[in-house]
């Protein structure tokens, strides 16, 4: 049985809570007794048939004023699936917690009550789910049974809101009439609408495909816990965050960017031969190495982003505004450091999708924002990878969880596509260009090994031409020259390999704990 | 990866993450199906380790002898570390449910024991098997969640939860109630159980037990249970859904004497787990009330 976590976003008013509370009961996720004590409760309120929005509204609070104020999980199954719901109220002071559902879903459900068409908040949840990466939505046109069940009304809605998913980024789309008090649609699909090919609305969520391409993408494994439970046994615990690990794989470890193998891949059930992401496994290496939680466990073949300053978009989740230049802690993967935001590069109107000039990010607000942290992290656009791009912003003094933001790029670059330039080099690489000069034959060898170890781009060249030296700077790389030291060069002929790579460490070619990599476009 | 997959691999990273990032944790242990469940998940996180932190027991001394045999032998087998704690002024004070009602009762020996076991322990997180399917207010609670100096629960204050990013970050005297089964549902649970053969108290299974039939409840006969005019035990075949104190937890009517079969009732059934717990229904809105005020 697989597992499906969509989000819904929405108010009293547009049927929300009865579209859950049909899909609970219809599918036999509701009990008799929890039942009998929704219709005793809606024996005061609506007359006669049960208010299946009562099954939903968990807290006292929400009960007596009739809103839904934080995110509720639901679960109900099917032969073929298992569902978690984040459940979500749908007004703007709501914004963060439409966020925080979003995060982990895989599908968004967006409600448009048939009678009022397209709202501010539809579009609204639309925003916020693409937002946080949900790349599957469903468009349940609710209230159909009171527009007659009309095919005008339905192309209307679509047509208009198809425009407006392609505005934000065209997240793939099932548009469904339906009427969740009656259950058109629901779960099987209705006579009322002939005109309607598609699936009912529980069909589609049971065979949507999710997280395709997750094993595709390059491994992540962030370290969560070191197990050492005695003198011959040294594993990293963690759980994969994208891609799939095999034993023998060539791996890096970042930040120490050292080479080594993956040994065993170790679980409570056995070794495994390979790993996909999301296992929690525990990996044990080839080599000892000083490593730790926070660090990452990367392919030599495709490197993460190492960088101190980003962008990303950020919903700021707390009343006291985000200010600029205060010291923040950064969540990000298993890794706690301190960072600061530098600037608001701009907010968004999320009802108009406008970006405006702000000072301050208030509460519910969501804007792209610049961000230099103490120490550099090791991640991903947010847009592929949803764990390694994403990172909470805490307040160090009252420890409260301020904001959510979503990495969209290192700082400093602008275009991710077209031409390939030297940050994009370096990011891959880990190092940036340079040219080295070294006393002979045997240093050169033995520096080369020690740089391609840590995943260097280096080669050895014995009587460079500059043109040569110029394509080999174009390309990345890093030159070791014997002998001559060609202008602009790094003199190293009389210092030993190790100190070497120090001196290339404090010298920002290549990217050590504390040295920020990506500054400025190479030499 | 099926959903047991999913859920197993989610609940082990949270489960890293509390004994990589707090100080002294602790896993609430209650015996019942749900820690039995969490303490595999433990073992799975830390293998070829032991579990990293102690189990905590809040013995309100009500609880089925056949749970205390369990409890012993099980954590004895499994190597882990298990401590005891119990409301020993309350008892001796003579607390029991027919005397104080239920309410009282679980205020003392559940509550105010586990606040107490907590304090005395020095905690800073405590692991608790609890489900968001179980009940209504629990549908709303974090992974991680937020318990003051007081350990109160404050619903309208708990901080947003992203992805598998927690926050755990607490003051001193604060501590972080943490339920890496939130996302299972009942019969996961017991699936699991099936596929992983875990080790489960013998009162889950159906047999012949001698019972009272007490309004629509079914009450077990145990230690020194008193009748009330006019009752007197039968035999019945039947098995508990979920397991607290003796006095105040119901047995079903079953005749499920295997993984499989529950997990079959289990399909069947109509009716809430809870349902049984007498405690739950004491008053409008009950779960959410204890909650506040610092229970699981």
């Amino acid at each position: 049985m697989s597992l499906l976590r969509f989000s819904t976003a929405g108010s009293v008013d547009d049927g929300k809570s009865t579209l859950i509370g049909r899909l609970l009961y219809d599918s036999k996720g509701v009990y008799e007794d929890q039942l009998a004590s929704v219709a005793k409760a809606s024996a005061n309120g609506s007359g006669g048939h049960i208010d299946l929005a009562l099954l939903t509204d968990g807290l006292r609070a929400e009960r007596e004023q009739g809103i839904t104020i934080d995110v509720a999980y639901r679960y109900f199954s099917t032969p073929k699936r298992k569902f978690i719901i984040a459940d979500t109220p749908g007004h703007e002071q709501y914004t963060r917690n439409m966020a925080t559902g979003a995060s982990t879903a895989d599908l968004a459900i967006i409600l448009i009550d048939a009678r009022n068409g397209v709202l501010p908040q539809s579009r609204r949840h639309a925003f916020i789910a693409n937002l946080l990466g949900i790349r599957h939505f469903v468009v349940a046109i609710n209230k159909m049974d009171l527009v007659g069940f009309d095919k005008a009304v339905y192309d209307s809605i679509l047509n208009e809101f198809t425009g407006f998913l392609h505005r934000i980024g065209g997240p793939l789309a099932q548009f469904i009439p339906i009427s969740a008090r009656d259950g058109d649609n629901v779960v099987t699909h209705s006579e009322k609408t002939p005109w309607y090919k598609g699936p009912a609305l529980l069909e589609f969520l049971e065979d949507v495909p999710v997280d395709e391409g997750r094993e595709l993408l390059p491994a992540r494994f962030p370290i969560q816990y070191v197990l050492r439970p005695n003198l011959d046994f040294r594993g990293y615990a963690g759980q994969l965050a994208s891609g799939v690990f095999h034993v023998g794989d060539d791996v890096l470890a970042l930040p120490a960017r050292r080479h080594t193998r993956i040994s065993r891949i170790v679980t409570y059930d056995g070794d495994l031969q390979s790993a996909y992401a999301p296992q929690s496994v525990t990996i044990c290496l080839a080599d000892e190495i000083d490593i730790s939680r926070g660090d990452v466990i990367v392919p030599v073949a495709a490197l993460p982003h190492v960088a101190r300053r980003f962008r990303a978009n950020c919903v700021w989740m707390n009343a006291k505004a985000l200010e600029l230049g205060r010291s923040y802690v950064i969540k990000h993967t298993s890794h706690q450091v301190r960072g600061v935001v530098r600037a608001i590069n701009f907010r968004v109107d999320v009802n108009t999708l406008a970006r405006v000039g702000a000072a301050r990010l208030e509460l519910n607000e969501i804007g792209e924002i610049s961000v230099e942290t103490h120490h550099p992290l090791y991640f991903d656009a947010y847009s592929t990878n949803r764990i390694t791009g994403g990172f909470i912003i805490i307040d160090p003094l009252s420890n409260e969880t301020l904001g959510a933001g979503m990495i969209v790029d290192i700082e400093g670059k602008e275009e991710t596509r077209g031409q390939v330039s030297q940050t994009d080099r370096a990011s891959r690489f880990g190092h940036r260009p340079a040219v080295v000069a070294v006393e002979d034959h045997e240093s050169a060898i033995l520096l080369e090994r020690e740089l391609f170890d840590r995943g260097s781009n280096v080669v050895v060249v014995t009587s460079p031409e500059a043109s040569a030296l110029k394509l080999a700077s174009a390309a990345g790389l890093i030159v070791i020259v014997i002998g001559s030291v060609p202008a602009g060069a790094i003199d190293l002929r009389r210092t030993a390999t190790q100190e070497s790579v120090r001196q290339l460490g404090r010298l920002g070619v290549l990217a050590g704990h504390e040295e920020l990599l990506i500054e400025g476009e190479g030499i | 990866m099926d959903h047991l997959d999913l859920l197993e691999a989610e609940s082990i990273q949270i489960i890293r993450e509390v004994a990589a990032e707090f100080q002294n944790p602790v896993m609430l242990y209650s015996i019942g199906k749900d820690s039995s469940v969490m303490v595999r998940l433990a073992q799975k996180a830390f293998f070829p380790g032991k579990i990293p932190f102690p189990l905590l027991h809040i013995d309100t001394t009500y609880k089925f002898r056949e749970m205390i045999t369990f409890r012993d032998e099980f954590t004895a087998s499994i190597g882990a570390k298990l401590i005891v704690h119990t409301n020993q002024q309350a008892i001796s004070d003579g607390a029991n449910p027919l005397r104080l009602g239920t309410q009282k009762c679980c205020g003392l020996l559940k509550t105010r024991a586990l606040l107490d076991g907590l304090a005395a322990g020095g905690y800073d997180a405590a692991f608790g098997g609890a489900r968001r399917d179980e009940e209504k207010s629990r549908a709303k609670e974090r992974v991680y969640s937020f318990r003051d100096e007081f350990g109160q629960w404050d619903p309208k204050n708990q901080r947003p939860e992203l992805w598998n990013v927690f926050n755990s970050r607490v003051d001193k005297g604060q501590h972080i109630r943490v339920f890496p089964l939130s996302n299972w549902t009942e019969l996961d649970v017991w699936q699991y159980i099936g596929r992983e053969d875990i080790p489960i108290v013998p009162l889950y299974y159906a047999k012949l037990r001698p019972m009272v039939v007490r309004g629509s409840s079914l009450i077990p006969v145990e230690q020194d249970f008193s009748l009330l005019p006019g009752e007197k035990p039968k035999m019945v075949m039947c098995r508990m859904r979920s397991l607290g104190c003796s006095p105040c937890t119901g047995a079903i009517h079953s005749e499920a004497d295997t993984i499989d079969k529950i997990i079959d009732e289990m399909k069947l059934v109509r009716r809430s787990e809870r349902e049984n717990r007498v405690i739950d229904h004491d008053q409008e809105g009950s779960m959410e009330i204890k909650k506040r005020e610092g229970y699981f």
